[in-house]
């Protein structure tokens, strides 16, 4: 019992985190149909952006981690949609897939040549103690990880749901035509998708990298995650994604421990395949119109 | 076809004969893993160019294509039978995988396909009683018929650009079959098609099943080529890698992935002086050349040579196009 309670919590926590990159994943999907393959990438780089402030300009670990929210506005951003989304996306989303491929192969590698190759020790934002509770030993650097995370998410969903700007994404999201007969800005509604794409992949990778060392290849697992929690919560529902995100992050964590952990990894993907086979829009999202 | 078509068509056949002559071991090696990812892409580009289909499960049709093959070959049996099951099993699997998955599409089969990759890589990591686990197999021998032996490097080359050419031979004349045809029109106007009386779920099927044999085939001559495989050559990497071949090439063209596999084979041989930085460059060139050219070098090329000698076309056709 206490050993599934641990088992839970850290499963939560992580899912949490999955559940941030997920969530940008669908975002951008609603926003402008593109399929970002570099998203594991997108959630491995923000934590080098903080490393290089501290160790080669010598700031203290918030001015870094503040420079590295920036940067991540201004790169995976502002410039993903200018530089590479906005020229591609008249070509259908195959061209943009591959695309976002060689993104991937090209921020993994620049991060393996011109910073290192070895996994690096990320300073830890959260006491490490870990607590006794019912006989389950808990940390608190979980528990934060997992408050952190919700915040993130839950403030994304009442920004979108209750200001005047998130219901215009929402809406750009539904139908960009109809938004912009309705007055809708639908290139800024668009532009503010991917910025906040950008800050939920750096929050993501401030708090995962203390728990797994920040290494160039983070991205392949972390990015496989977030597509699979995307599709088996709902492609085109925030809730789903965040669902999708806390499931993989339980079920990845039982199946280390119950389940052989050379199969570990096995699980999330045949339980993408069920979902596929089953419920195509995922559990909690809703059929897509045939496009004709 | 055109005198210049069958002219560049003899050049190729030739050049393909005289490029390994005179040059060392390493080369000719190079030029056998062009020919056989030229069958790999060839395969996919029936799925994505013709069918539209994205498939990530390219590298797991060779993977298991090269299994079979080194395992039906270590215990003793010839090569040709070997490559017939290695190109059934293939097909078969790619028949079940498709089935159901093809009832969704597009990118969710791409996610599919792509979970597919992963877990073959698992089961033949993992179940080292049958595969030799993360070690491999090793010693697989390369094919002897009669008084030709291609265990040097020299009569395997011209071993693979035979089995090469039969391929591409059968993809030439399949895609010019009404068959060929009826995938061209699935991937034009699938709706159309459909209300032209196509069975456009089989035909996606049948083109997805018989792109994974391609694959599978492709792997059967990987094996006693390299006469060494373990799992890890035969990840989602090596997937990306045989769609950028296609989509670099040009996606729906017949020599597209020909082109594309040459690139990405050569490319890095070529990038060798620029140290660890090749796959940065590299990853910059598919960007800039997705940016500039969606439709391939040949689709580029195409449009290079319109703007120079704008083609003819009948005013007609044009206002029915309109319409």
């Amino acid at each position: 019992m206490a050993e599934l309670l641990q088992i839970l919590v850290s499963g939560l926590s992580a899912g949490a985190i999955y559940a941030l990159a997920a969530v940008g994943f669908t975002l951008l999907w609603q926003a402008s149909q593109t399929i970002n393959f570099a998203q594991g990438e997108f959630v491995m780089l923000p934590a080098f952006f903080v490393l290089a402030g501290m160790t080669i300009f010598g700031l203290p670990l918030w001015a870094a981690i503040l420079t590295a929210l920036v940067l991540s506005l201004v790169v995976l951003g502002a410039m993903f949609k200018k530089l590479i989304v906005e020229p591609m996306l008249p070509h259908g989303t195959l061209p943009l897939v591959i695309a976002t491929i060689a993104l991937g192969i090209l921020m993994k590698e620049s991060v393996k040549e011109f910073y290192s190759a070895q996994g690096q020790p990320f300073p830890p934002l959260f006491p490490q103690h870990v607590i006794n509770f019912f006989g389950a030993s808990i940390s608190i650097q979980d528990i934060c990880n997992l408050v952190v995370a919700f915040a993130a998410i839950i403030s994304l969903q009442l920004f979108l749901g209750r200001t005047r700007t998130g219901r215009a994404m929402q809406a750009t999201a539904q139908d960009p035509r109809v938004a912009e007969i309705l007055g809708v800005d639908v290139k800024k509604m668009v532009m503010y998708t991917f910025l906040i794409n950008g800050a939920l992949a750096a929050i993501a990778s401030i708090l995962i990298s203390p728990v797994y060392l920040a290494k160039f290849s983070n991205g392949e697992t972390l990015g496989m995650i977030a597509f699979i929690a995307a599709i088996v919560g709902g492609f085109n529902q925030i809730k789903g994604a965040l669902l999708g995100g806390l499931l993989i992050g339980v079920i990845d964590n039982l199946a280390a421990v119950y389940v052989s952990a050379e199969y570990r990894t096995a699980i999330p993907l045949i339980l993408l395949i069920v979902i596929i086979m089953v419920r195509p829009q995922g559990i909690l999202g809703t059929p897509e119109g045939r496009t004709v | 076809m055109t005198a210049l078509r069958l002219l560049f068509l003899v050049a190729f056949g030739l050049a393909l004969f005289i490029a390994p002559l005179g040059q060392g071991n390493y080369i000719i090696y190079v030029l056998c893993s062009w020919l056989i990812f030229s069958i790999s892409a060839m395969g996919l580009n029936l799925t994505l160019g013709y069918a539209g289909q994205i498939s990530l499960a390219q590298a797991a049709f060779m993977g298991i294509g090269a299994y079979i093959t080194a395992l039906l070959t270590m215990a003793g049996v010839h090569w040709i039978v070997a490559v017939f099951c290695s190109i059934g099993a293939s097909f078969v699997i790619g028949l079940v995988l498709g089935y159901p998955a093809l009832r969704v599409q597009h990118h969710f089969l791409a996610f599919v396909t792509l979970a597919f990759t992963t877990l073959v890589f698992l089961v033949l990591r993992n179940e080292d009683w049958l595969t030799g686990g993360s070690l491999g197999l090793v010693g697989i021998p390369r094919p002897v018929f009669g008084p030709f032996d291609t265990m040097k490097q020299l009569p395997f080359y011209y071993f693979t650009v035979v089995c090469f050419l039969i391929t591409a031979g059968v993809m030439a004349w399949m895609l010019h079959s009404p068959w060929g045809r009826a995938f061209k029109a699935l991937r034009e106007n699938p709706i159309r098609a459909n209300s032209l009386g196509l069975n456009t779920t089989r035909m996606t099927l049948l083109a997805f099943a018989i792109g994974s044999a391609m694959g599978g085939l492709a792997g059967a001559l990987q094996a006693p080529l390299v006469q060494f495989i373990e799992p890890g050559s035969f990840t989602l990497i090596l997937s990306l890698k045989i769609l950028l071949m296609v989509i670099v090439g040009g996606s729906g063209y017949f020599f597209g992935p020909i082109l594309g596999a040459g690139l990405v084979v050569l490319l890095p041989e070529m990038l060798r002086f620029t140290d660890g930085y090749y796959l940065i460059i590299y990853a910059l060139l598919v960007l800039v050349v997705m940016i500039f050219s969606p439709h391939g070098l040949i689709g580029l090329g195409q449009k290079l040579l319109s703007s120079f000698k704008p083609r003819e076309e009948r005013g007609d056709l044009k206002q029915g196009a309109q319409l």
